[in-house]
């Protein structure tokens, strides 16, 4: 490395603490942070949405965001105060001695340019290289990186890349000065898993020729595993605990650190499997379906759902399986092929189902935010549905809502008359389900509804609706990516990839070898608990 | 470019169709008249036969969408029939004039765009300063009040107070360029005010849509300055909606210029329009509505074309 | 007048002290830039100059105060919840209401404020202000104070009639248009794109000239002016609505359209759409003004501030500013209205800046 070792780390910060703005004024984000790191040594930061990891990121290079500041503590990159530093100064150093590798490379590239341009920028502003020598330097990254047509793929522009590729192009924009320190913000998390496999091969390859310092962010514990030397845990802005990474995984020491690590544990019991001449609730067949007539999102499509039992439809990005939601509510009637229940043709548009098959077919949405009214409060979200499918009036009515509202455990008397700002992200999903609920359908679609949510929280849902499904004896259609949802709470599994149906079948024999090919790519890409999984696996295919 | 060439000619499509729509409209409006522009013409006095005797003079006799196809086909070639006032042609009139009221939009246009570019990116990089807020006073006011408003004003204080320009913006035919600059100033300068305002607003409103974009942050972490953020990563990105406000401020020019051609007495196809109205002239104002709808349609559509040219994902299809 | 240039200039030599002692590096170069270029005004004898900057700087610091006091007193008669939204008020916002209410009452009670009639001619033409006629007379002799008082009952009450219109029409069909989608989205939008093809001032002439100018028609001509503005506006907005989830949940629960505008959108939607009510207002209000300053807006002898400043025209090249009277009138307004609304705006938009 060209600078001389003066001190012996890279990045100190000694208590730490930044403030953002909000209604109330400005509130601690960070509440005294202590962080170190040696030269080449990789530091993984773990923690839930609003644990201030994406916010120390950013203070790791000086840099504060719009409505965030600096309160007190330091931040010593290299003998370098960065909190009082010049803008200037901290201008000199980002880019070309600490880098940043964001979360979505699709936002984080400059639809304007093309990627290479946007690679050299950073060389040529610090004067680093020439052109013509920063661009061969691309191309040696992108190499590096193993990005496909590594020649040619800079003089493209970012939106005719896919999303891993970015990725990595990304990563190889923040090497283009050689930096001492990468700071890496969930640079895999908008990816699928069998993409991010490359990803994090290629990323943490690079680190380990350059020898470059890292703070890898990310709230996923399996993933940090295989990247961090050392762990640090964070909750609401305060570290609860700091260990190698073995040590953190083998045995972690805290409460919160323990209760994140047993997340993966739940599991639903399973139930007896349907008899033989018992009809399904709800079956599709050979559904073929598009929004526009060129391009085929979901291609011969048929499985059966049974009462009582839960059917996870499993596969990643584009695979079609939102869209087998929107055909089985009738809001996108298929070209092909019907939805029947109880073997009776359903209409298939909406507008052409009558209210009490509407009323069967409930569901609840991956984005609580978007799927309540943020202007109408709680009793009327839940009230609605049950006014009008079976027209409860006043006390009544009421009754129903706190009836409800206990159902999903929440307390009647607190949240009637909320509305949806004023709950958190769990418990507007909570309410997601209570609407579902309200209208006593025989099916809910539940679309995605874990993905935005923490861990933790995304557990205490899963818990609710298996537990609601055993008390009113409820049926499930759970649409997904994650398989670690499917491990905890699926009876059937529907595999899908590009609009096909892959494979299906009850849980045990989907999830139990032999697979099918696809199936077994998907399922060994899920990263596990194990710093050696990403070497092992990498070994094993070859 | 198979993607762009269909966009760009669909838009031209839709913009004949509109311009033709328009047309019809303009054309058979003057046929809602109570009566006909005979009987409004000559009035409750006329005879029954000087009546007759006008509507086949001005071919009121044949059907409506014969005299439409006569009308539109004289239109494209510059032909705009016979005023009712005066019996002199319509086109003649109308040529000088337009070429006045061109030249006052070109004179306001070229003051005006560049220094509503460069003050709008110079406020949305002082945003949130006093003088983001001050400059946000200014040009609110600037766009709400009424042009006669800002021109009297102008007139008041640069001209009678002060004497530094001519009130009244007469043309004679043997000025010299820069006496015609100096005679024409104070009418540029309204409209100057009144469009900068507004597209300064919308330059700023542009950029600062962008700067909440991850990949300006991105750039502030490679360490680019302020400066060039707005300049390389923001422009490229905000040309869309400037040139979309630049074509709205063109047509603006041209057509708005109504009542400061009135308030300076300034001999512009504006004025003509007005006088027509006032003397229910009716070829006279079908010939400058169809030109000030032209004109506004092209513009208009000039800045789709634009803001389609300007964007990066359209112009490299993947 | 040398005692307000002693204070003028020492009030610049006050905040340029406070604004060094307070650290504030903008407010600095602004005051100092002022001072200075007060001194060299002085200097080159451009007296006049600095004069003006005074007269400015007296209507600015009464419009403030105005403001100021205006916010103080209106958080006593706004309902608990709204206290907090007039403490934070800014003062142009503040400004901006306080003149739409004096407006409006003005306009309410034009007859009992008014010292003579509209159209009645009580001294000679153009008579200068005095004690009885606060603004001086018109061409005709007819009080001007009397005849703002009245026109702000006319041309305010025209414009407002047009614009309730405009908005009840394109809002409707918006919010329609938004839910339904479909030939009638396209119709209507088809329909809105060639309205808004033709400039608005020559749409409106081109009408005018063949119905006439009668109230009735201008305010027909209005409304259809900018109600595809509105339209725009509404199905945007509603647009945005309609793509949320939650709108989804209620179709597929068997929510009728009618349901779906009225409890699911319109709360979502009333921020922007007041928002836009006022800019609307704006535009038909100076659409009307510039017609009756073209002579083809309301008909004479009704008191009409685009019409005062046309029969008024006259006197601006003798240096009088008794035309800039109903023009001030009209740019107040809508200066204010667009102050208020900016704040709207800037209010729902939410801390994005």
């Amino acid at each position: 490395m060209s600078i001389e070792n003066k001190t012996e780390f890279i990045l100190e910060m000694r208590g730490l603490c930044v403030d953002g703005y909000s209604n109330e004024g400005w509130m601690p984000i960070l509440k005294g942070i202590d962080l170190t790191l040696r030269r080449g040594e990789i530091l993984g930061l773990i923690g839930e949405s609003g644990a201030g990891k994406s916010t120390l990121g950013a203070a790791a290079m000086g840099y504060v965001r719009d409505g965030t500041r600096f309160a007190s503590g330091s931040v010593n990159f290299d003998g370098i105060e960065l909190t009082i530093a010049s803008e200037a100064k901290k201008n000199t150093l980002r880019g070309a001695r600490i880098a940043y590798v964001a979360q979505s490379a699709a936002a984080s590239f400059n639809p304007a340019h093309k990627l290479i341009d946007q690679h050299c920028e950073a060389p040529l502003q610090h004067r680093l290289r020439t052109k013509t020598a920063a661009q061969k330097d691309a191309i040696q990254l992108y190499e590096q990186l193993r990005l496909p047509n590594p020649k040619e793929i800079g003089f493209r522009y970012p939106h005719q890349v896919s999303g891993g590729q970015l990725q990595r192009a990304m990563t190889a924009m923040a090497m283009s000065c050689r930096p001492d320190l990468l700071i890496f913000d969930e640079p895999t998390t908008a990816l699928d898993v069998t993409t991010q496999i490359d990803v994090l091969s290629a990323i943490r390859d690079i680190v380990r020729v350059y020898n470059t310092a890292a703070i890898y962010i990310t709230h996923d514990l399996a993933v940090v595993a295989q990247m961090a030397d050392r762990i640090k845990v964070l909750l609401r802005g305060k570290e609860i605990e700091e260990a190698p990474t073995r040590n953190m995984l083998l045995s972690p020491q805290e409460e919160y650190t323990k209760s994140l690590w047993a997340v993966r544990s739940f599991k639903s019991p399973s139930k007896p499997a349907p008899k033989e001449d018992e009809k399904p609730l709800v079956s599709l067949h050979n559904i073929h379906a598009s929004y526009n007539k060129n391009d085929k999102i979901v291609d011969d499509v048929s499985f059966e759902i049974f009462k009582g039992m839960t059917v996870a439809v499993v596969g990643e990005s584009g695979s079609g399986k939102s869209t087998i939601a929107r055909v089985m509510t009738g809001l996108l009637p298929p070209d092909q092929g019907n939805v029947r229940r109880m073997d009776k043709r359903l209409p298939l548009h909406y507008k052409s189902r009558s209210r009490e098959q509407l009323r069967q077919i409930q569901m609840i949405y991956q984005m609580a935010d978007t799927a309540l009214n943020p202007k109408i409060p709680v009793c009327e979200i839940i009230g609605r549905p049950a006014e009008f499918y079976s027209g409860l009036q006043g006390a009544e009515l009421k009754g129903r809502v706190e009836e409800l509202l206990e159902l999903i455990e929440l307390d009647p008397a607190e949240y009637y008359n909320r509305r949806p700002s004023e709950l958190s992200g769990g418990q507007k999903q909570r309410i997601g389900i209570a609407r579902a609920l309200a209208a006593d359908p025989e099916i809910i679609i539940c679309d995605e509804i874990t993905s935005a949510l923490d861990q933790l929280v995304a557990e205490g849902i899963l818990r609710l609706l298996d537990s609601l499904q055993r008390e009113l004896n409820m049926t499930y259609m759970f649409i997904t990516h994650d398989l670690a949802t499917v491990r905890a709470i699926a009876d059937f599994i529907v595999v899908m990839k590009d609009g096909k149906v892959i494979e299906k079948g009850t849980k045990e024999e989907v999830l139990s070898p032999p697979h099918h090919s696809y199936t077994e790519l998907l399922l060994s890409s899920v990263p596990e608990m194990d710093p050696d999984w990403l070497s092992d696996l990498l070994k094993q295919r070859g | 470019m198979g993607d762009i060439t269909f966009l760009i000619l669909k838009r031209l499509g839709f913009g004949l169709m509109t311009l033709l729509i328009v047309s019809i409209i303009i054309f058979f409006a003057v046929e809602l008249l109570p009566g006909d522009i005979a009987e409004t013409v000559l009035g409750q006095a006329a005879t029954a036969e000087t009546v007759e005797a006008f509507r086949n003079k001005i071919g009121l006799n044949r059907p409506a969408f014969v005299r439409y196809f006569e009308w539109l086909s004289g239109a494209v070639t510059g032909d705009f029939g016979v005023s009712l006032v005066t019996d002199n042609p319509v086109g003649t009139a109308i040529a000088e004039r337009l070429s006045n009221t061109l030249f006052l939009a070109t004179y306001a246009a070229v003051i005006a765009v560049p220094v509503a570019i460069f003050l709008g990116i110079l406020v949305a990089l002082l945003r949130n300063t006093i003088f983001d807020r001050l400059t946000n006073i200014a040009t609110l006011a600037s766009i709400s009040s009424p042009e006669f408003f800002v021109a009297y004003i102008l007139i008041i204080y640069l001209s009678v107070k002060t004497g530094l320009f001519p009130p009244i913006a007469n043309l004679s035919g043997n000025m010299s360029f820069p006496e015609l600059l100096n005679r024409t100033f104070l009418p540029a300068l309204t409209l100057v005010l009144v469009t900068t305002a507004h597209m300064m607003r919308m330059t700023r409103a542009a950029i600062i849509n962008l700067l909440a974009e991850p990949y300006i942050e991105m750039a502030r972490m490679k360490g680019v300055s302020r400066w060039k953020v707005i300049v390389r990563h923001t422009l490229p990105n905000a040309w869309a909606p400037i040139i979309t406000v630049v074509a709205l401020n063109m047509a603006y020019l041209i057509t708005g210029v109504v009542l400061v051609e009135v308030v300076f007495v300034y001999p512009g196809i504006g004025q003509l329009l007005v006088d027509a109205v006032s003397k229910r002239d009716f070829p006279i104002v079908q010939a400058c509505c169809l030109i000030f709808a032209a004109t506004f349609i092209l513009l208009n559509l000039a800045a789709d074309v634009g803001a389609i040219l300007s964007n990066p994902r359209l112009r490299n299809p993947k | 007048m040398t005692i307000d240039v002693f204070v003028y200039f020492a009030a610049l030599a006050f905040m340029l002290v406070l604004s060094v002692v307070k650290e504030r590096r903008d407010l600095k170069i602004i005051w100092l830039f002022l001072l200075v270029g007060s001194i060299l005004l002085l200097i080159f004898d451009k007296a006049y100059v600095v004069f003006t900057m005074i007269t400015a700087a007296k209507v600015l610091a009464a419009s403030m105060g105005a403001a100021f006091l205006f916010r103080l007193t209106l958080r006593h008669f706004v309902p608990a919840d709204f206290v907090k939204e007039v403490v934070t008020l800014p003062l142009t916002a503040a400004f901006g209401l306080l003149v739409i209410l004096i407006t409006a009452l003005t306009g309410i009670f034009a007859p009992w404020i008014a010292p003579f009639g509209e159209a009645e001619i009580v001294t000679s033409s153009f008579a200068p202000a005095d004690q009885i006629h606060l603004m001086g007379s018109d061409q005709l002799g007819r009080d001007m104070f009397s005849r703002i008082v009245y026109g702000a009952r006319n041309s305010v009450g025209l414009a407002f009639a047009a614009t309730c219109l405009a908005f009840f029409v394109g809002a409707s069909a918006g919010l329609m248009a938004a839910v339904k989608g479909g030939w009638f989205d396209q119709i209507a939008g088809r329909l809105a794109d060639v309205i808004m093809s033709v400039p608005s001032l020559i749409f409106a002439l081109l009408i005018l000239s063949i119905f006439g100018t009668s109230i009735f028609v201008i305010i027909l001509v209005a409304a259809a002016i900018y109600s595809p503005r509105v339209f725009r506006l509404a199905r945007a907005v509603g647009r945005n609505t309609v793509v949320m989830e939650f709108i989804e949940a209620a179709r597929l629960r068997g929510e009728g359209d009618w349901y779906l505008i009225r409890r699911e959108i319109l709360p979502n939607t009333t921020a922007p759409l007041i928002a836009e009510l006022g800019l609307v207002f704006c535009y038909v209000f100076l659409l009307i003004a510039g017609l009756s300053f073209l002579g083809l807006g309301l008909q004479p002898p009704t008191a009409d501030w685009g019409s005062m400043v046309r029969e008024n025209a006259a006197l601006i090249s003798f240096g009088d500013v008794t035309p800039l009277i109903p023009a001030s009138a009209i740019a107040l307004l809508t200066i204010s209205i667009n102050f208020v609304v900016d704040w709207m705006l800037h209010r729902t938009s939410g801390l994005k800046e």
